[in-house]
């Protein structure tokens, strides 16, 4: 195949003349993809620790609300969530608010309309993760809890949380990785993350390969540093006794 | 007199006949080998670059582009004395385009793609088929008439394309202060522009006056500004294949001069087309006459 290599293409100046590199470039897109992703990655966390929790309790009520959030967003393509709050909430707001939003920095829409997107995607998958790691634990352990005279929300706290939480990290590094991944769904309304970084590259440059691979090793670089973080909070939660335990 | 011996004779007899037609009367090599051994020739075409090249409501491919890629295909044919030559469309996006010529999955792809210098190193351009001028659009009471009075606004723009490039360059020289909204693809910079994110949009004027007509009310948008850079549209074919270029830039040569292209630019550009009976009303810029007088692949930049 006729191409021509050239992978000194990183260090040339940019054809904007804004002073930078192309390699400059690619690192304020990986920046913007970890800052992003970790940011959402948090919010995931509270919000899916909260509802898996309610899809777990007694009552009807709360726990159907939970269900409902959860089927809403694990059923509805990311990219189409993603559009819808970029494009559609803000012409739902009244008009004041809206107007309001769309006058803000293009990059500040983006990464927050990005942010909420991504974290509320992966904040119903992490919920599941939570539900299913407390309804692991044998009954015997809730009942104790109600035994000894704890209130439910105590039971939760300090008897049925901590062990689910421990017994849920290896799938939630899944979720953690796949957040980063996720985000490359962003560069279609703009945010100049990794992905779309590297397509500009490729628009600027017409080096496609070069640029292709350098956002696959950036994307491979940052789940590697994910997957060695979190095997270390594995070891250092893992409960005795089960699998994987000392 | 002079006899051949029959061997040589047989051998040229057919290679007069194979071969007749053949300005340098040898083999066909590269691309037009391929196709000749295949007798397949594989086009590239866009699927939304009105009114260059996109598919009507029936997914059939057509636009101004694509039928001068189809005049192409033509003078292949005559050239290769084919009897019968298969065409195979093949959709690419302005992201793989490069690529997929380069590695021999399209052999010709005629859309609204940029000849220039960064793209020379990968691909060879033919002669071009179209040139547009860099501008804007907005809104008819945004009072907004050319580039200067875009300091500290929201412009949108298509990534990808020469005018995100110029529009950030822009940017930096003259410390204009807009906030650049790069979008995926027109249809979506479009929506920028239309919902209030930005008070303008930069792009090819003829694409501009393409998602005009597209627009709820096409009569609520003017295209106004100093075109800030002109570009030439031509087609892709592999590098260092001076022969299939040859035919390919002489075919559209001819169109050109001898006035048939004309008839075509009034059929996409001066009247309505489908899918849904838009006419884009885009005159013929003296730009693009020039052209037509004396067909060149030169790039702009």
């Amino acid at each position: 195949m006729a191409y021509n290599w050239h992978w000194g293409v990183f260090l040339q100046p940019t054809a904007t003349g804004d002073g930078a590199t192309y390699l400059d470039w690619m690192i304020q897109g990986l920046k913007m993809t970890v800052a992003l992703s970790l940011s959402a990655w948090l919010i995931a966390l509270v919000i899916g620790a909260v509802i898996g929790v309610l899809r777990t309790v007694p009552g009807v009520w709360l726990s159907a609300i939970a269900t409902a959030y959860v089927e809403f967003f694990r059923n509805i393509p990311l990219l189409v969530q993603l559009f819808l709050w970029y494009f559609v909430v803000p012409e739902l707001l009244p008009e004041s608010l809206g107007t309001a939003f769309k006058q803000t920095h293009p990059v500040l829409q983006q990464f927050l309309a990005s942010m909420v997107c991504l974290a509320l995607f992966t904040s119903a998958r992490v919920a599941e993760q939570v539900r299913s790691g407390i309804n692991s634990l044998p009954p015997g352990q809730k009942n104790a809890g109600l035994a000894l005279g704890f209130t439910l929300a105590q039971t939760y706290r300090y008897v049925m949380l901590p062990m689910a939480v421990r017994l849920i990290v290896p799938p939630l590094t899944s979720e953690f990785l796949n957040i980063f991944k996720n985000s490359a769904v962003c560069s279609t309304i703009g945010l100049l993350e990794l992905a779309a970084q590297g397509r500009q590259l490729v628009d600027y440059t017409a080096q496609p390969y070069e640029s292709f691979i350098a956002v696959t090793v950036a994307y491979l670089l940052i789940n590697v540093v994910v997957m060695f973080g979190m095997r270390w909070v594995e070891g250092r939660v893992r409960v005795p006794g089960y699998i994987g335990g000392k | 007199m002079f006899r051949l011996t029959r061997p040589l004779a047989v051998a040229t007899m057919l290679s007069a006949a194979m071969f007749s037609a053949s300005a340098i009367g040898q083999e066909p090599t590269g691309t037009l080998k391929k196709i000749k051994d295949s007798g397949v020739i594989s086009l590239g075409h866009r699927e939304s670059s009105i009114p260059f090249s996109y598919t009507d409501d029936k997914q059939q491919v057509i636009g101004y582009s694509h039928e001068l890629m189809l005049k192409a295909v033509e003078a292949v044919k005559a050239e290769l004395k084919l009897a019968k030559l298969d065409v195979k469309l093949i959709p690419v996006t302005s992201q793989n385009r490069i690529p997929l010529v380069q590695n021999g999955t399209v052999d010709i792809e005629c859309g609204s793609t940029t000849n220039n210098t960064e793209r020379q190193r990968q691909v060879s351009f033919s002669n071009s088929i179209f040139i547009i001028g860099t501008r804007l659009m907005t809104r008819k009471d945004s009072g907004i008439n050319d580039f200067p009075e875009l300091v500290g606004k929201n412009v949108v723009t298509t990534a990808g394309t020469t005018s995100e490039r110029l529009l950030r360059k822009m940017n930096e020289e003259k410390q204009m202060k807009m906030n650049i909204i790069s979008a995926k693809d027109h249809g979506e910079s479009f929506l920028t522009l239309e919902t209030g994110r930005a008070v303008a949009f930069m792009m090819d004027d003829a694409l501009l006056y393409g998602e005009m007509a597209k627009a709820k009310r096409p009569s609520d948008w003017v295209v106004v500004g100093t075109p800030q850079s002109y570009e030439a549209y031509g087609c892709m074919m592999r590098k260092d294949d001076p022969a299939f270029k040859k035919v390919v830039d002489n075919a559209l040569a001819k169109v050109m001069t001898s006035g048939e292209v004309e008839k075509i630019y009034e059929k996409w550009f001066l009247q309505p087309i489908p899918p849904k009976g838009l006419n884009l009303n885009f005159p013929l810029s003296t730009a693009v006459r020039n052209l037509y007088k004396s067909p060149n692949d030169k790039a702009f930049e």
